[in-house]
């Protein structure tokens, strides 16, 4: 298992240093540039040369590569240009937000999905099966950004949420992890609990609809085919009941593909959490990353953008070692 | 399966023990409230900023989020009346220029302190002047945009984009008396002491905090302890926090304020970067004003109770011509560029096209700027006499390249494909030909036609930063530049001549007498001038819209 974990490890580099190659060629490659974006309105050419000269923007991309590799190797990814504050000190500040909102929305997917998909394959061909059929759908189809305005315009007012942010402005609460939902209930800020929740009720639900409908469809899929199993025949037959069998049989052996499915989907939502963040002012990575491509902020985009590839890597090489534990031929191979 | 199914002891074991962990996470953990915090009556107002401050130094800062936050806690020497670009006492009672305008004498009011408790009297007016001149580092000298422009350089050049230094030196001749020397006489002054780059702050602080320590680090900047946590001032608020994962910005009543005495005893400013989203927050309470609304949604916005204050328009858009471009040839002729002005109907454009409250431009300087003049060449809507222009000219087969950004809303420019398409529709009338080039604002737009002059016509605008022509003409006319392609000593020679004009009437003349200089020269066209709005809640009284947007919350209430 050792050796399983120190090769994946080590392929995990080259994957890395080829992505930090692309990331760093693709900022340089956009037109304008983070001189011109800090000058604003202001900016001459002259203005915009100096700057980019005080920053080495105007040495060869080659030579700016291997300065940036080597601070990068030194945990040094620089400090952002919008807000001024360290590169990694932001993704410190900012990553609980997101993964409070990922978790939320996995919860609201799964919790909704599962059910859903259940009810949609016990009365297979209904109207129930129908109405879910065309509602996961729309989950799937509609962007999340309009699906977050809709929000805001029709639900916010009337069922009295706040319709962004993440904490009420000038609220008084102690921050310790900067998980909002986890520093309310470690210092009994209550108030910040329940507040923290209401500010992720609705961003949750944006972010969720494309999980949700694929979880509801798995689910749905998935039970159809359990349902036909011969040893669902064989515990009807031997006298147990509708909801033992439904709980004990049906549910246990249908969750099998969704649960790798919900895995699957983490890694989706944080691409969601992009526009949803943004769309709620939601601040979280996502948010981060907007705000540095309109501003052509390389150091915070190269330090997200090989973060986001770090996540990936490092999520794929657990499934590949959930398998490895599940099904030892792949260690063996 | 079976191993995974859970005892209803084994559940009842889990539930206590999540409980367990519920209570031992809280005992590990101390509320860090403050009990009774406030006190005071005044409440508390939220305004919902666009973007992140940069910092709260302002010597160091060039944009408005920044500026925002650092006019509550700083005061500067001189300041603009409430409501307009005149000039009003600040932390000077009185401000008097030499004969040859290379001296001024600030009589400084008495008895101010910064709220860390250090005096502030002449000495610290020179600590600070001082501070700016010596600064050293390109790293540093390279982010006080406002400092170059004005006092043109520094004791030790970094760079040489800048040029001689303005500034020579500053002497405290009593306590109440700073004397600030100058190399050179400058039109700037004495508007650009109310830049709030220019802001007076607590020597004590800045020393204390190593505030001048910029470092440059790979392709980005660090500051000092001073400007992210520790900025001091003698203003009506004081800093209290920045918190950047909740993207608030915390001030307090200033108590030992003696300029102006803030009413509210918090100002939080929550940074809010998309437009509906603070738009939203507004209407939901969360916050109870913010910057720019759209235009669009002005009438929404009041229907809703909320109140839209228009700013007095401080900028102008212009058409940019490009004498060296494609064209260049033909519009060298002043004939070609007075039919250019002559063919595009701007009352119609101000009056379908943009918000409440903007106007035709006539010059290039907005009207409430000394060194406007109503006597300059107006070039009235007369498509006829356009053609007849051209006609004279021998320009009637004339094809221009013009050039207009996307992806940007300007406060003189809320829609940039609104503008060229009035614009283009209109030349193409009197018979002229439009190659269409859009570019997105910071994706090339800026580069092709101010630095590399790709185009024949172009969009561009300017919102003043302090009450003074040249601050407009100047930055535009005064000397060759790529964006408009033409050499014009005489226009060159009489802008510099009207900036190292003595301030006062003389100064005001001179720029009138430049300003229909140019008008009859025409290098440019100038199209309007669209003042921006800020929308604050029904609750809220007492803030002044302000042409420079230096809006001051210290006579803000919110009950």
């Amino acid at each position: 298992m050792l050796r399983f974990l120190v090769r994946r490890l080590l392929q995990a580099i080259p994957t890395l240093l080829i992505l930090s190659i692309l990331v760093f060629a693709w900022l340089r490659s956009l037109p304008g540039g983070p001189a011109a974006a800090l000058l604003g309105d202001k900016a001459t050419p002259e203005k915009i040369a100096n700057l980019n000269h005080v920053l080495g923007l105007d040495q060869p991309v080659v030579i700016q590569y291997f300065k940036f590799l080597g601070r990068a190797l030194t945990g040094d990814f620089g400090a952002s240009l919008v807000s001024t504050q360290p590169v990694m000190s932001e993704i410190g500040t900012f990553l609980p937000a997101t993964i409070e909102l990922g978790i939320s929305a996995m919860i609201v997917a799964v919790l909704i999905g599962i059910p859903a998909g259940y009810i949609s394959a016990r009365y297979h061909g209904g109207a129930a099966d129908n109405v879910i059929i065309v509602l996961t759908l729309i989950g799937v189809a509609v962007p999340v950004f309009f699906l977050g305005y809709m929000m805001q315009d029709l639900l916010a007012g009337p069922l009295g949420l706040p319709s962004q942010g993440r904490q009420a402005a000038g609220l008084d609460a102690t921050a310790i992890t900067n998980f909002a939902v986890l520093d309310g209930i470690m210092t009994s800020e209550w108030d910040a609990v329940w507040d923290a929740i209401r500010h992720l009720i609705l961003p949750a639900f944006a972010l969720a609809t494309i999980p949700l409908a694929v979880i509801t469809r798995i689910t749905r899929a998935s039970v159809l085919e359990v349902l036909n199993e011969d040893f669902i025949r064989t515990a009807h037959s031997k006298g147990l009941t509708e909801p033992v069998v439904r709980r004990r049989h049906v549910l246990r052996n249908g969750l099998l593909p969704v649960v790798t499915t919900i895995g699957l989907q983490t890694g989706a939502l944080l691409g969601g959490a992009v526009l949803t963040e943004r769309v709620f002012n939601f601040r979280g990575l996502g948010f981060l990353l907007a705000e540095g491509i309109e501003r052509r902020d390389y150091p915070r985009l190269q330090a997200l953008l090989l973060f986001g590839a770090l996540v990936y890597v490092l999520v794929n090489m657990l499934v590949d070692v959930s398998y490895g534990i599940i099904d030892p031929r792949v260690r063996v191979r | 399966m079976q191993q995974l199914r859970l005892t209803r002891t084994r559940r009842v074991a889990l539930i206590g023990l999540a409980g367990a962990l519920a209570v031992s996470l809280s005992a590990c953990a101390e509320s860090k409230r403050e009990e009774g915090a406030g006190g005071g009556s005044g409440g508390t107002m939220i305004f919902g900023a666009a973007g992140n401050p940069k910092l709260f130094d302002p010597i160091f800062n060039d944009e408005g989020e920044t500026f925002r936050i650092t006019r509550q806690i700083f005061d500067t020497l001189i300041q603009n009346k409430p409501g307009t670009a005149d000039l009003e006492p600040s932390l000077a009672e009185k401000w008097e220029p030499a004969n040859d305008g290379k001296t001024w004498t600030f009589s400084l009011k008495q008895g101010v302190k910064f709220s860390d408790g250090t005096p502030f009297d002449a000495t610290a007016v020179c600590f600070n002047f001082d501070r700016w001149y010596n600064m050293k580092g390109a790293a540093a000298q390279s982010q006080m945009i406002y400092y170059a422009d004005v006092f043109g350089g520094f004791a030790k050049n970094e760079s040489d984009d800048y040029s001689d230094p303005v500034y020579k030196s500053c002497e405290a001749k009593d306590p109440a008396t700073a004397v600030v020397n100058l190399n050179k006489a400058k039109g700037a002054f004495p508007a650009a002491f109310t830049l709030p780059s220019f802001a007076m702050q607590s020597p004590t602080a800045l020393k204390q905090y190593k505030s001048d320590e910029v470092t440059q680090s790979g392709d980005s900047f660090t500051y000092s302890e001073y400007a992210n946590k520790h900025p001091v001032g003698t203003g009506p608020f004081k800093f209290d926090s920045w918190d950047q994962g909740k993207g608030e910005i915390a001030l307090s009543k200033n108590d030992t304020s003696p300029t102006q005495t803030a009413k509210l005893d918090k100002l939080i400013f929550k940074v809010i970067p998309d437009e509906n989203a603070r738009k939203q927050a507004l209407k939901a309470g969360d916050i109870q004003g913010y910057d720019y609304p759209a235009p669009a949604d002005y009438g929404l916005l009041r229907n809703e109770g909320e109140q839209v204050l228009v700013r007095p328009p401080f900028n102008v858009l212009y058409m940019g011509i490009n004498q060296s471009g494609p064209a260049g040839e033909k519009l060298k002729d002043v004939k070609v560029r007075q039919a250019l002005a002559y063919g595009i109907n701007r009352e119609q454009f101000v009056k379908s096209k943009l918000p409440e409250g903007a106007e035709v431009a006539t010059e290039f300087v907005p009207k409430t700027i000394s060194g406007y003049t109503d006597e300059v060449t107006k070039y009235p809507y007369n498509p006829e006499k356009a053609k007849q222009l051209l006609q004279e000219a021998g320009a009637t087969n004339l094809t221009l390249k013009f050039y207009y950004p996307t992806e940007v809303t300007r406060p003189y420019m809320p829609n940039p494909a609104d503008v060229f398409t009035s614009m283009s529709e209109d030349l193409k009338a009197i018979g002229i030909k439009i190659e269409p080039v859009a570019k997105p604002w910071n994706g090339g737009y800026k580069d092709d036609v101010q630095k590399f002059g790709h185009q024949d016509l172009h969009l561009l605008g300017w919102t003043g930063d302090y009450n003074d022509a040249g601050n407009f003409v100047g930055t535009f006319f005064g000397r060759k530049k790529p964006e408009f392609g033409f050499d014009n000593p005489q226009l060159f020679q009489a802008l510099s001549a009207a900036d190292a004009s003595p301030a006062g009437d003389a100064h005001a003349k001179a720029y009138q007498e430049v300003n229909k200089q140019i008008m009859d020269y025409l290098p440019a066209i100038p199209i309007s001038y669209g003042p921006p709005a800020i929308v604050v809640g029904p609750k809220v009284k007492g803030l002044v819209a302000s042409p420079l947007t230096d809006e001051r919350f210290n006579t803000v209430t919110v009950n």
